[in-house]
């Protein structure tokens, strides 16, 4: 179980403090599938990389199974059993795929029918890519299945993914999102996802709608899908006079 | 022949070499010969003209064959420069794997200066791989300077690997790769520098004839208050493509400098150079620490997989 409680986040601006992120408590249980959804620039990502460790936060505690993991580092919140699929993931020149799948998945033995089966996952073919470099070579949409793959290889306890559809061709998408549903289907995981996708919001157990550094709404994906889209039509005068005269 | 624990150490560092090796080979030690084998179509001999070396002749036709050519120090105190010659007939295809590695525990520098000129006949393929490596806890210097000069007539084609692993003091490198019509060179350096060590690599591939390929892969990682400059130069004078490529890893308080240049002197040559000299990015080492790697354990794997 993941718990947050009264996590905030604060840059320096100038003399003063911007807030990034204020005073978010929630509580995932496990196998469950969340979708962190809302506008750009509203606090997603950054709550993301709270659990994950990547960004520190300036107040509240986080506890993960119990433990509270609020001052530990990355790596040690991964071998808890957090893994994070990052919405931009590096490239590296000379690790190959294999590599990457044989770091993420901790076994050095890593056979090359396990790499097929968690490239398959994400549409592509283990012949094609396993001797392949993660390098400028592989364009954005294969880095980032890549990305997901090293995700599915980790099988840890908590999956966390940021925008995973992003770059991603339509063809691959559709195979994405059975994967997660799968993952999901089989409660092997506790799955965290920041998607904009209706399609993947629809898989969610618990949609959070996060806007300007505060859970805006929390719900179902049926309770809270029509109101995403009535927050989006607010903040539009042309969208909102059009659907007013509707 | 390899009879201690050191000589076995270098040599399976510098040669992959777990004991005797197949094929042909050539092991010098501490300026003599520990050891030499020819075979049907590959003949080493000490060279005649008063030069240290050896002359190493493959017949043509001569195909699926290895030679290993290891040089060893392991005293304090040796210098010298030997003159390795290959004479390499027709349509060949072999792998040649040389490497230095000097162990010195004493105060006084060892220094190994390589001279290796390659003659490569019609339509012949060679692999080519150099390690250098050194070791030992002695305040003398590790020095290595090798000079590899190579000649690729119509149609040959030469995969060169070289790579100094760890512990040389300093190197001064100087390859030069002329090549004829249709041949084509594959150039692949690995270099790591730390303490303060310095490097130069000194490099010229002609590309000489119509059709030629020149293709040169720089990498090179250095740590602490090391040095290191590059001079890729690609000439094309015919014809010909060439690429060459620098990558660089800087850190702590390393200095890097590489100047790569390329000169046509034909219309038809084409002819590309690349250049980047960076740190380790921080997205890198925080993603492979949501691996579960540390972060020194995270760097490593970085550094391994750029120089491999």
């Amino acid at each position: 179980m993941l718990e947050l409680n009264h996590i905030s986040y604060a840059v320096r601006e100038g003399d003063g403090e911007l807030g990034i992120l204020n005073d978010i408590s929630l509580v995932i249980d496990d196998h469950k599938l969340v979708v962190f959804t809302g506008p750009n620039g509203g606090g997603k990502t950054t709550l993301a990389k709270i659990i994950m460790g990547l960004v520190r936060p300036t107040a509240g505690r986080i506890l993960w199974n119990g433990q509270d993991i609020t001052d530990l580092g990355i790596t040690e919140r991964a071998r808890l059993g957090i893994s994070y699929g990052f919405q931009q993931p590096p490239r590296f020149k000379g690790l190959t795929v294999r590599d990457l799948l044989t770091l993420a998945s901790g076994d050095q033995a890593l056979s090359k029918d396990k790499c097929c089966q968690y490239l398959t996952r994400v549409g592509l073919c283990a012949n094609d890519y396993l001797d392949r470099e993660v390098d400028v070579s592989l364009s954005g949409g294969e880095v980032k299945r890549i990305e997901i793959a090293s995700i599915l290889a980790r099988n840890s306890q908590l999956m966390i993914f940021d925008e995973p559809e992003a770059g991603i061709d339509l063809w691959s998408f559709a195979r994405l999102t059975e994967t997660f549903e799968q993952i999901h289907a089989t409660g092997s995981a506790t799955m965290i996802i920041i998607s904009h996708q209706e399609r993947i919001i629809s898989l969610a157990d618990e949609v959070i709608v996060v806007g300007d550094g505060a859970i805006r709404h929390r719900g179902s994906a049926a309770e809270i899908l029509p109101q995403i889209l009535s927050d989006t039509l607010g903040t539009c005068p042309v969208l909102t006079k059009e659907a007013k005269a509707q | 022949m390899m009879e201690n624990e050191i000589d076995r150490e270098l040599l399976e560092k510098i040669a992959d070499m777990l004991g005797k090796p197949v094929g042909a080979f050539n092991i010098r030690k501490d300026t003599g010969c520990d050891g030499r084998q020819s075979t049907d179509h590959i003949h080493i001999d000490s060279r005649t003209d008063g030069h240290s070396g050896i002359d190493i002749r493959v017949d043509s036709g001569t195909v699926g064959e290895t030679c290993h050519i290891p040089a060893i120090i392991t005293k304090p105190g040796i210098q010298e420069t030997v003159y390795n010659d290959f004479y390499i007939g027709d349509d060949c295809d072999i792998t040649i794997v040389a490497g230095c590695g000097i162990h010195n525990c004493g105060e006084q520098a060892s220094q190994h200066d390589g001279v290796h000129t390659f003659h490569v006949g019609k339509r012949s393929h060679v692999r080519y791989t150099e390690k250098h490596y050194g070791s030992g806890d002695g305040k003398g210097g590790r020095i290595m300077n090798p000079q590899t000069v190579v000649y690729l007539d119509e149609g040959a084609t030469i995969q060169m690997d070289t790579s100094q692993i760890r512990g040389v003091d300093s190197t001064k490198r100087y390859t030069k790769i002329v090549c004829g019509k249709g041949a084509e060179a594959v150039v692949t350096e690995r270099l790591l520098t730390h303490g303060d060590q310095t490097a130069e690599s000194d490099m010229e591939i002609i590309l000489d004839g119509e059709d030629a390929k020149g293709r040169v892969i720089s990498r090179s990682v250095a740590q602490d208050d090391s040095s290191q400059v590059f001079y890729p130069r690609m000439v094309g004078n015919a014809q010909c493509f060439g690429h060459v490529q620098c990558d660089s890893i800087i850190m702590g308080q390393a200095r890097i400098k590489s100047i790569p240049a390329i000169t046509a002197n034909c219309t038809e040559a084409q002819l590309i150079h690349e250049a980047a000299i960076g740190k380790i990015a921080g997205d890198q080492l925080l993603k492979l620490e949501t691996l579960g790697l540390t972060e020194e354990e995270a760097e490593e794997c970085i550094l391994k997989g750029f120089l491999a």
